[in-house]
């Protein structure tokens, strides 16, 4: 492992049973997470960008080990020392997730409606055993203003706030136990724009200010280039493109990438864009060969005959893609307002 | 009417809802035309009266706890007459005929808005035959078809028999699409159409519903809280804060050229694919509780210019014109 990486995930597979009658017959499987490895460097935050059901969210969690991986493993660099996270017992995992903390979409479920703000936020630390009452009290409150709240809110109960102010509350919650990363699920998805714009920046100056590395996963390709360092690209299951945010941006090499980039509507883009025929495959029975190529404009023979290899295209950026060193894709670039 | 290549003007419209904690000024003095043939886009955040203003349109506010107390909502029906929306009864025969007839609105949730124990093709053909009681029943179904044909559902005569919860998110909302344009409508409202859907799908609905316009010409209200999306479809913009309209004017002009700081604020609120990447600057603080709304320019305490002594004593005058065709609400542009 190199000593810029925080995470390294390899190969990892999430499958999920489709069972069928009274004896659970296994009838079929989901595969949500199909072979990604990915690498993540301390500090930076790396962008996973995707639609729904392609599988963003199982592989955040999978990267936790909420849930336990079907295949593959996942090494996080703690201390200069490499642990294979999917190894530990419970209790080394216990130290090791000390480090990992999530931030969740929904501000509105995500805090415990029955508990204060404050024992919402030392709630890590209790579980953790760490410090006594008063010196958790006292980092509740400093959390608090640093997430830009008042310290006289730690008494208050949730529901007495707004989608704004929870969500602040959640990411009080995710680094008071002062992880290293954190696995951020569409946290503004569910705000309003002024209020989502706030959060971001809340969170890029949490960033600088504490060390943190994120996976920031969303579906929304402006928030992603708002916040990413590096941009990762998936569809069903699998990671297709990765690069450097304005390098991947600018010169997509995979038609995926090409597409999602058109299809976000933004003044004059109603006359270049691709429009994507069908919807997504069936999970269940995955397209042979390229698992694009049943919506790929440019798909030919080859795509179906043969899965595209994970390839270098320039510096840190990769595709998988048949032809892409013969496509000329269009990123954002070329794009003026009509 | 005063002009007449207006389809709808809204005067200075009132609904408030009258609840225990007190009254809610859901949508408080809003002014707007939608122009025959041309899209109005409506962009707001939660709480700043949007959907309110188009389900008065309809009169589908209920009540109580909701009544339309001020204003007028004209409407030009299909034969030039004037008929003023706000005025009829909410329950009589007058708006029955005009919804769904002449009026049509699609909803945010395509998923909540069909019935899931019948299928897709009867709940169309019913609204059809609703409106059409002589039509008989094989009419009514081969006109589903061509319309969930028309509206880009593929093998249309096979998925006419399917279950809503054998359609996907964007094929629901093409569905929904279809049903609303059954009676040929004149003006279409559409709340937060793709909200609930995928970019991609998002892409094919947009690009969808301006096909149909080109063909039919008819009218469309789009209810947003997404600028990008507006900014893409709409011919004018009107953006609305605390149940009142703060800006309108053409697309073009609001986009380039913001006047209401509160304008300026959610441009800025978004992170953008085009040009260099930016800091946002996102207007600080949040929406004030509709109970208490502040006293003068209801935007006045989150407001970067906000002039002490003015703007916080009384409201700002309606639509000054400061350009030809746009309008702002705000005492920056006073004389």
């Amino acid at each position: 492992m190199q000593q810029d990486t925080l995470v390294e995930i390899n190969d990892l597979k999430q499958y999920f049973a489709i069972e069928k009658g009274i004896f659970n017959r296994k009838v079929g499987e989901i595969k949500a997470v199909n072979g990604v490895s990915l690498k993540i460097k301390q500090r930076e935050t790396l962008g996973l960008v995707g639609e729904s059901g392609c599988g963003k969210s199982t592989l955040g969690r999978a990267v936790l080990r909420l849930q336990e991986p079907t295949a593959g493993d996942i090494y996080f660099n703690q201390e200069d020392e490499k642990v294979s996270v999917l190894e530990l017992n419970n209790r080394d995992m216990r130290k090791v997730r000390a480090n990992m903390q999530m931030i969740f979409q929904d501000p509105f479920s995500s805090l415990n409606e029955r508990m204060t703000v404050m024992d919402n936020i030392i709630e890590p630390l209790v579980v953790n055993n760490i410090g006594d009452k008063a010196s958790r009290k006292k980092r509740a409150g400093d959390l608090l203003e640093q997430v830009g709240l008042r310290r006289e809110y730690l008494s208050r109960y949730p529901h007495s706030f707004s989608g704004g102010q929870r969500q602040r509350v959640g990411i009080a919650r995710a680094l008071s136990i002062k992880p290293q990363f954190i696995v951020a699920d569409e946290p503004v998805s569910a705000l309003d724009v002024s209020v989502q714009a706030q959060i971001l920046n809340l969170l890029k100056k949490l960033q600088k200010e504490m060390d943190l590395t994120f996976l920031f996963i969303s579906h929304d390709l402006g928030v992603i280039r708002y916040v990413s360092d590096r941009i990762a690209v998936m569809y069903m299951g699998n990671i297709v493109e990765i690069g450097e945010r304005e390098e991947l941006l600018r010169n997509p090499y995979h038609p995926y990438t090409e597409a999602l980039l058109s299809a976000v509507p933004r003044p004059g883009q109603r006359r270049n864009r691709i429009v994507l025929e069908g919807s997504t495959p069936d999970p269940i029975n995955l397209p042979s060969g390229c698992i694009f190529r049943t919506r790929c404009p440019y798909a030919e023979k080859k795509c179906a005959e043969q899965k595209p290899e994970w390839e270098n295209v320039e510096g840190e950026h990769f595709a998988a893609c048949h032809f892409k060193d013969s496509l000329e894709l269009k990123g954002i670039k070329n794009r003026k307002r009509a | 009417m005063n002009k007449d290549d207006n389809i709808l003007e809204m005067k200075n419209l009132k609904t408030h809802f009258f609840t225990d904690r007190g009254t809610v000024k859901a949508v408080d003095g809003v002014n707007l035309n939608v122009k025959k043939g041309k899209t109005l886009g409506v962009i707001g955040e939660s709480g700043c009266g949007k959907s309110v203003t188009a389900h008065s349109i309809l009169r589908l506010i209920p009540s109580p706890p909701g009544q339309i107390v001020d204003g007028s909502i004209n409407y030009q029906q299909k034969d030039n007459k004037i008929i003023d929306l706000g005025k009829l009864d909410a329950r009589g025969d007058t708006i029955r005929n005009i919804r769904g007839n002449e009026i049509s609105m699609i909803f945010q949730e395509p998923m909540t808005s069909f019935g899931p124990q019948y299928t897709i093709g009867h709940q169309i053909m019913e609204a059809i035959m609703i409106h059409n009681p002589e039509m008989a029943e094989e009419e009514a179904k081969n006109k589903t078809i061509y319309l969930l044909d028309q509206v880009g559902i593929p093998k249309a005569e096979e998925r006419v028999d399917s279950y809503p919860h054998e359609f996907s998110g964007g094929m629901l909302q093409r569905a929904m699409i279809a049903m609303a344009l059954s009676c040929s409508p004149r003006l279409l409202i559409a709340d937060e159409p793709t909200t609930a859907l995928d970019v991609t799908v998002e892409a094919q609905i947009l690009e969808l519903l301006e096909e149909l316009q080109d063909e039919t010409g008819m009218s469309i209200i789009i209810i947003t809280h997404n600028l990008a999306v507006v900014s893409e479809v709409a011919d004018q913009i009107a953006v609305m804060y605390l149940g009142r309209e703060v800006e309108f004017a053409d697309s073009d002009q609001i986009i380039d050229n913001p006047l209401h700081p509160y304008t300026r604020g959610l441009w800025n609120s978004i992170p953008s694919l085009d040009g260099e990447l930016k800091e946002l600057k996102p207007v600080k603080g949040t929406v004030p509780d509709p109970i208490n709304i502040p006293a003068g320019c209801p935007f006045a305490d989150r407001c970067p210019e906000m002039i002490a002594g003015v703007c916080d004593q009384g409201n700002p005058p309606d639509k000054i014109e400061v350009e030809e065709g746009h309008y702002v609400r705000c005492f920056l542009y006073t004389e």
